[in-house]
């Protein structure tokens, strides 16, 4: 059974990217496109790895991030944030609510799949 | 700000004329009225003297200062070939997105904002002035008056001039 | 997993794009820390820095199918991750090796982006040497690609490996942001020969055990070729929320690695990963900011600039004793407005260096190919410029760098017998001097040959027979279009690019170049250039009702001139006598169609301006209004271009003014004066088809 992942970016395509690049990969994917849907989502069933960016609508990625570290059904799974270089503060937020890595954009296909690998083999 | 057709539909409204209206500002040359796609309006304001630009062709009468953006003026009056306008304070400016670009459109006065139901809207007869009949979208009646709707597309020759109409071709026929 | 963007489509393309723009970064970074090993930096850190600039190109290399660019870097890196840990010297040989490499790199870089196929065999003969080197090295192996298995495990650590010692104990909060322990110990094991012992003394008892809590730790023992830092990124997205020891766990031939790395939940981060993540060489903290964002800071400034403007203006009108506190806050505001708009157009300045850093490639290549010996010498790279100008010197700067070493710099041989040293020395220096750049490009080559310059210059009419020329006046000469002291145009200096190309590109960006030289010792070309394109000093002239703005840099010197002075010259137009020189007169309300203009130039001024291809001109206006600095506008945004002007900007006053484009001027005065159908007409016929639907 492959595991499935949960894309979350309010750009289409950074989900595209991902989505496209995973699924390559041998992953399931599915699409949200901020935190709100993305919570959505994970009612719909069970995840093993979520792919969060930072900044969203509606509910940005460190709500996101906390809300589903306080939740019951995937308070333990891996949760990587996509931040950029420069978002030193954004990135420390993030790593403080609860995410098991990170990121840096703009990545690579390998780099996204390797890290996917290190966190959710 | 003008809600746009898609929301009138969201929210149910039924305008004077039905879901697929589309609003217009109409303007006077004279006697005539004429109509452009709200659309494409960014602001309305008042004549100002405007710098020429030198050796431009008769209906461009210069630029002006639009809080720190270069906007050129065309006389419309000119543009139709029915005249020059004289301007004075009393005389209008309409600046819209052609395309990319800002343009102001000197008109006599504008009047009012009509809906119009795309379905009324009729072609412009044969009136043997070819060069008008490129900037002219069509003809509408409003009440018992007669509005002649521009088309900046025709205006400036820009083929993404203005946005696209609603499910409608000229005819006034609503596509599938 | 290699993937092409052909076979992947749009989202892939995107990455390539900014993969190569960052290449290009990475690229310049490495050029300007191998520089510094050049002049005999060896540092870590700049060791470090080169290596991971290298690293990186090779990491998204893999990602995009460029298979010649990851075998390339794959060596390169090699090589450098053994400099980095001493274990090959950075002898001068070898620096030089790095130098050809990077040059290398940046050729491959090149055609993977432009998908370009490069000959089979380049730069296989630097990858030898860099391997040669490599296998030269004491207890070096190149780890093959990509990521390393260690070698298999003897009971002592096989030639090239070392034994690392990892203490490792996670905290509750590790486990609580779902990162698993085992995960990271099959990372380990794929770094080389791992054994494991578990630390289980803080294990409760069962029924204590909260199962959240983390109380576990262990002593890993890893056999490995790969260096410390490569260790420590296993525990990178963990390293806050755990204990973690890595030291080297043998007494064996010193690699100068750190020794030891703590990572306290305190401290929150090891020494080592802060070296990983070190910006490069000695820079001070910066963010990177979209262009889009800073270019709408500058408008906006200038806007804000052009509205004070107004007020100061407006403000002049008060009769100042009734409103004193109304014109100190205008004054006030005057003087924030102007030190806002420095520091925003310092925002978007940039060290010259950038440009600088690319010519000592230009030197190193050319050279070779003339086969003679050149240095470069360059100061002032921190000069700041705007970047809308720095990005037009490239072109003109490499011009003269190869002008001077074509022409120049003679052969090693020849300068010996001349008493100079065979290498020859390129000076470029950049410095900022009264509200201008100054940029210098100098040689200690053969100078300027005046004798040959002026005989050329005469049996091309383009000095008169009798005239006599001050020494640098001569020198001036070699700026003319089509002059050249060459017997052909040679293909090197820029495929048959003369000084004039050089002369007009620096006025197209509003500079001026001139020209030093003495015969035997060399020549020194200097540039100058206005901080920015955004902003220009502008002379505000009228002419009938309307106002026009000249570019300063233009003006050559303003004048009334007498009723005798002015000749008409037969289907010409008229021209103006000049200590000696006949200048033609370009009538601007005739140009421009203007009515109520004074007209004769003996009751309004002549402003002698310098034009390309017609020399000076003398431009007709009715008055001279002043001199401001204007934020120069565009035309072409909501209008199009138009002829004889180059923008626009707005005057205090709040209204347009035109900023002339004098190049142009003397074209269509001269079509209307020679009697042709008026410049009006002409335009009206040129007009796109767009416009010109005049009934």
């Amino acid at each position: 059974m492959s595991k499935r992942i949960l894309a979350v970016d309010d750009s289409k395509t950074m989900r595209d990217m991902v989505s496209f690049t995973l699924k390559k990969a041998g992953f399931d994917v599915a699409e949200a496109e901020d935190g709100k849907a993305a919570l959505n989502v994970l009612t719909s069933g069970k995840f093993d790895l979520i792919i969060t960016d930072l900044n969203m609508p509606n509910m940005d990625g460190i709500t996101l991030i906390k809300n589903v570290r306080s939740g019951s059904q995937h308070r333990a799974v891996p949760i990587l944030i996509l931040t950029t270089e420069s978002d030193g503060t954004k990135k420390a937020d993030g790593k403080a609510a609860g995410a098991t890595g990170w990121l840096v954009k703009p990545f690579n296909p390998e780099q996204l799949v390797a890290t996917v690998n290190r966190v959710c083999p | 700000m003008q809600p746009d057709n898609k929301v009138l539909v969201d929210r149910g409204l039924e305008a004077a004329v039905g879901e697929n209206a589309q609003q217009f500002i109409t303007f006077t040359l004279g006697e005539a009225e004429y109509g452009i796609d709200i659309m494409v309006v960014r602001e309305i304001k008042g004549w100002t003297e405007t710098t020429m630009i030198p050796n431009a062709p008769p209906h461009v009468r210069g630029v002006i200062n639009l809080r720190g953006i270069i906007v050129p003026i065309f006389d419309l009056r000119t543009r139709f070939g029915i005249g020059v306008t004289v301007p004075t304070t009393m005389h209008v400016v309409i600046i819209v997105a052609a395309g990319t670009r800002t343009v102001g459109l000197l008109v006599d006065t504008v009047s009012d904002i009509i809906s119009v139901d795309p379905k009324e809207i009729r072609d412009v007869p044969e009136m043997g002035m070819p060069s008008e009949d490129q900037f002219l979208e069509g003809l509408v009646a409003i009440e018992n008056r007669m509005v002649t709707l521009v088309s900046l597309a025709g205006l400036f020759g820009m083929p993404g001039g203005a946005p696209k109409r609603s499910a409608s071709d000229s005819n006034g026929a609503i596509a599938a | 997993m290699s993937v092409t963007s052909e076979t992947e489509g749009y989202p892939l393309a995107q990455f390539r794009k900014t993969y190569f723009e960052e290449c290009a970064e990475l690229l310049d970074a490495l050029q300007s820390n191998l520089e510094l090993l050049s002049n005999g930096n060896e540092d870590d850190d700049t060791l470090h820095a080169i290596f991971r600039s290298v690293h990186s190109i090779k990491g998204g290399a893999g990602a995009f199918g460029c298979t010649d660019l990851v075998a390339f870097s794959h060596t390169f890196e090699s090589l450098l991750d053994a400099l980095r840990e001493h274990k090959v010297a950075a002898t001068p040989d070898v620096r030089q090796l790095l130098l050809r490499a990077s040059d290398a790199l940046a050729d491959i870089v090149n055609a993977a982006r432009l998908e370009q196929q490069l000959p089979a065999d380049f730069g296989a003969d630097i990858r030898s040497a860099m391997q040669e080197a490599l296998q030269g090295a004491v207890d070096c192996v190149e780890e093959s690609p990509p990521l390393a298995p260690g070698a298999p495990g003897a009971s002592s650590p096989a030639l090239g490996e070392h034994r690392y010692r990892i203490v490792f104990r996670p905290h509750t909060e590790m486990l609580r942001k779902a990162n698993e322990p085992i995960l990271l110990v099959r990372q380990l094991r794929k770094l080389g020969d791992l054994t494991i012992a578990a630390d289980l003394s803080r294990l409760p008892d069962l029924y204590a055990i909260d199962p959240e809590a983390a109380y576990l730790s262990w002593t890993f023992t890893l056999e490995t070729a790969v260096s410390q830092a490569t260790i420590l990124e296993v525990f990178e997205f963990v390293e806050d929320d755990c204990d973690l020891k890595i030291e080297l766990d043998e007494i064996a031939a010193a690699p100068s690695v750190a020794a030891q790395t703590t990572a306290d939940s305190d401290t929150g981060g090891g020494t080592a990963v802060a070296q990983a993540a070190a910006p490069q060489a000695a820079v001070t903290q910066s963010i990177r900011v979209d262009v889009d964002k800073v270019d709408r800071l500058v408008n906006l400034v200038g806007e804000l600039v052009i509205s004070q403007a107004m007020l100061t203006e407006q403000g002049l009108a008060l009769p100042p004793d009734q409103y004193p506190a109304l014109i100190q806050g205008i004054e006030a505001l005057a003087q924030s407005a102007r030190e806002l708009q420095e520091s925003v157009m310092a925002i978007r300045a940039q060290p010259v260096k950038s440009v600088f850093a690319r010519m000592p490639r230009v030197v190193r290549e050319l050279a070779a190919t003339l086969g003679k010996e050149v240095r470069i010498v360059t100061s002032g790279e921190m000069t700041e410029i705007d970047k809308t100008v720095i990005e037009q010197l490239n072109d003109p700067l490499t011009h003269m760098i190869r002008n001077a070493l074509d022409h120049g710099i003679e052969a090693p041989d020849e300068r010996k017998a001349a008493g100079k040293p065979r290498q020859g020395t390129i000076h470029l220096s950049a410095a900022q001097r009264s509200g201008r750049i100054v940029i210098e490009v100098s040689d200690d080559g053969r100078g300027i040959n005046r004798e040959r310059v002026l005989t050329k210059a005469r049996d091309r009419g383009l000095v008169a027979a009798g005239a006599n020329l001050s020494d640098d006046e001569i020198d001036n000469l070699i700026f003319l279009p089509a002059f050249s002291t060459a017997e052909v145009v040679s293909n090197i200096s820029g495929r048959g690019v003369g000084m004039d190309v050089v002369k007009r590109n620096v006025q197209a960006l509003g500079g001026r170049i001139s020209v030093q030289s003495k015969f035997g010792h060399g020549s020194a070309f200097t540039l100058s250039l206005p901080l920015t394109l955004a902003v220009a000093d502008g002379m505000v002239v009228s002419v009938g009702n309307e106002t026009f703005i000249i570019p300063l840099t233009a003006i050559v010197e303003n004048l009334r001139p007498q009723t005798a002075d002015i000749h008409p010259v037969v289907g010409r137009g008229d021209v103006l006598a000049l200590r000696g020189e006949y200048l033609p007169l370009v009538y601007l309300h005739r140009c421009f169609s203007i009515d109520n203009a004074i007209g004769d130039p003996c009751r309004g001024i002549v402003i002698i301006v310098q034009s390309e291809g017609a020399g000076r001109v003398g431009v007709v206006v009715d008055e001279l209004l002043g001199q401001q600095q204007v934020v120069v506008k565009s035309l072409e945004a909501n209008y199009e271009p138009v002829e004889g002007i180059s923008g626009a900007t707005i005057l205090g006053n709040g209204r347009v003014a035109l900023i002339l484009d004098v190049a142009r001027l003397h074209e269509i005065d001269s079509r209307s004066t020679a009697g042709r159908q008026q410049p009006s007409e002409i335009a009206r016929s040129e007009t796109r088809e767009d416009i010109s639907h005049a009934a």
